[in-house]
């Protein structure tokens, strides 16, 4: 690239301009959270549980809930997804028309905002299926909402597992499912876990979905059909109802901070990916 | 199989691998009840999305037949508690934060996906990747966060009003739907085939005038994904643009008016509707899930069908 007059100059300029736009507003974002918050953490902030709808004590229960209700999805839907990313990849045709519906619907899935997984959650595993406000509920809509991530990155890490593995799986006399479970899936695993990773980043800091069907009960979550108030939803009406902004900079501080965490180890594992495919 | 085995090397991975009718159809049963419940995980996809459409619709439906569905999208009067359901402020609520916040974030982030894929430095560009990819993992609620303790107080001191508008719904959402413009946009810049850049420059042109003149245009129906993507983004976000917009049931009257949007409306007043309150709420989603299933349809065919 040869920049040879003032105008090339200028347009340049302008380019990194909106480059480093992008870098303000992430600098600016993340960096008034963490000064703002770093503050109100100390031992207490995690280990108490809130009092008084939250304005005193620290926010416990809602870290229990969050990771609660990130690992009771996950357990559902890892297997779902991965499950249909080896059907999709090893078994359909690729244009078999039950395959491409499969796809088109994960796409669809994927681009349907969070409020209205909130409405079909409160409506069908709250209601209907008389779960109530709960994390089994929660964790059910939000396990539909990560389904498209888990499967598509399982998808592609399937793609990437040289023809020839299976050619000499098979060619040893193992069976089909012998050659996906001991073969193909374990040379996929960093997409997997990829996957897996990104859908916590989305459990982590999922709100609406999760307000109309987890509810907003500041109680210890025991079993899996209490209610519960995750850490963004505890943010959300903190901050909305002005009940102490002091432990809403906390609670902000936190998400950002395990969202940081996720994303490096997103990363990481993207990574290993590459790495896998070379 | 036998005859060709007896082939090449290549011959062989063609009768063992691709020739997908041995591959594919295993005799023994368990083999075969795997492959049935792996059809299954794959059908949930179908089955989710069928029973979404059914129980919000089952929701909405009969509210729309009992008032009309002209007068439930066109009519302004919003009152529950008397039994007028018209969500047209919330529409037009909606329509106006999405629209000023695409004003500003389509034209950055197009900009920022060109200097991403051409302009900066190949270190330069992978860092502002990661950055982006940051960007896109905040949650909304955090952005709603910095909105209502930042961005509002900032246009009540500087513009005046009471800072909850429009205009700060804008900025948030802007700054929310900036990655999906971003990443749509560069990545179809970078799936412009080398000839075309590298022709247009054999030809004498500068690198400025290969970009505008033939690398976006090559990269234009990515880029009009980006920008469709974005807006579903936009219209469909909720916890951000409920905390910084101030909610008021009117149509705004300029950029510093408060203003609800149907998805505030419905995350506000879920917890305590009953009745037709709450089917008039369903029957929102119901309208924001038809326009957003739409409009990604619509994106996914025409790039498939092309």
């Amino acid at each position: 690239m040869r920049v040879n007059n003032w105008k090339d100059k200028l347009i340049t300029a302008v380019f990194w301009l909106s480059g480093l736009v992008i870098v303000g507003i992430l600098a600016g974002i993340i960096g008034y959270v963490m000064v703002k918050g770093i503050s109100s953490i100390n031992l207490d902030f995690i280990l108490e549980p809130p009092s008084k709808a939250g304005r005193a004590g620290g926010i416990s229960t809602t870290i229990v809930s969050t990771l609660y209700l990130t690992v009771m999805s996950l357990l559902i839907a890892v297997p779902i997804g991965v499950g249909s990313s080896v059907y999709l990849e090893e078994y359909a045709h690729n244009k078999s028309k039950f395959a491409r519906l499969v796809n088109l619907t994960s796409e669809t899935l994927a681009g349907i905002p969070s409020i209205i997984y909130g409405l079909f959650g409160f409506v069908f595993f709250v209601i209907f299926l008389e779960m109530g406000w709960s994390i089994l509920s929660g964790s059910m809509t939000l396990a539909i909402m990560i389904l498209p991530t888990i499967t598509r990155t399982a998808q592609e890490a399937i793609l990437t597992v040289p023809h020839e593995y299976r050619e000499n799986s098979l060619a040893l006399g193992a069976s089909k499912w012998q050659t996906i479970r001991k073969v193909i899936l374990p040379s996929a695993l960093p997409g997997i876990v990829t996957g897996i990773i990104l859908s916590m980043g989305r459990a982590v800091g999922e709100t609406a979905a999760l307000i109309l069907t987890a509810g907003s009960s500041l109680g210890m979550p025991l079993s899996p059909a209490d209610p519960a108030r995750t850490m963004a939803v505890h943010l959300y009406v903190l901050a909305m109802e002005g009940i102490s902004m002091e432990r809403a900079f906390g609670t902000a501080f936190l998400i950002v901070i395990l969202i940081i965490i996720i994303n490096y180890l997103a990363n990481l594992s993207l990574k290993k990916l590459t790495h896998s495919m070379r | 199989m036998d005859i060709n085995m007896k082939k090449s090397k290549s011959g062989l991975r063609k009768a063992i691998v691709p020739k997908q009718s041995n591959y594919k159809h295993n005799n023994r049963s368990s083999e075969k009840i795997i492959e049935k419940i792996l059809v299954l995980c794959a059908a949930i996809f179908i089955i989710a999305i069928i029973l979404i459409t059914i129980f919000i619709f089952a929701k909405g439906i009969p509210l729309l037949i009992k008032i009309g569905l002209i007068d439930f999208l066109f009519n302004s009067d919003w009152r529950p508690s008397k039994g007028f359901f018209g969500i047209w402020t919330m529409f037009i609520g909606s329509l106006a934060v999405t629209l000023s916040s695409m004003l500003w974030a389509v034209p950055l982030g197009i900009m920022t996906a060109i200097f991403m894929a051409e302009i900066a430095p190949h270190r330069v560009g992978k860092l502002l990747g990661s950055m982006v990819e940051l960007l896109a993992g905040i949650p909304s609620v955090v952005y709603g966060f910095v909105g209502l303790i930042v961005i509002v107080p900032f246009i009540r001191d500087v513009l005046g009003g009471n800072g909850l508008s429009v205009l700060a719904g804008a900025i948030i959402l802007g700054i929310m739907i900036l990655p999906t413009v971003i990443n749509i946009s560069r990545d179809s810049i970078l799936a412009v085939p080398k000839e075309y850049k590298e022709g247009s420059l054999a030809l004498g042109a500068t690198h400025y005038q290969t970009i505008a003149r033939v690398i976006v245009p090559a990269a234009r129906s990515g880029i009009i994904t980006a920008i469709v993507l974005g807006m579903g983004r936009a219209i469909g976000e909720t916890m951000a643009v409920v905390m910084v917009t101030g909610n008021s049931t009117v149509i705004p009257g300029s950029i510093l008016s408060p203003v609800r949007t149907m998805t505030s409306n419905i995350v506000l007043e879920m917890g305590y509707a009953a009745g037709d309150h709450q089917a008039a709420l369903f029957a929102t989603g119901m309208v924001l899930f038809v326009f957003i299933v739409c409009l990604n349809l619509a994106v996914t065919l025409s790039v498939k069908g092309r």
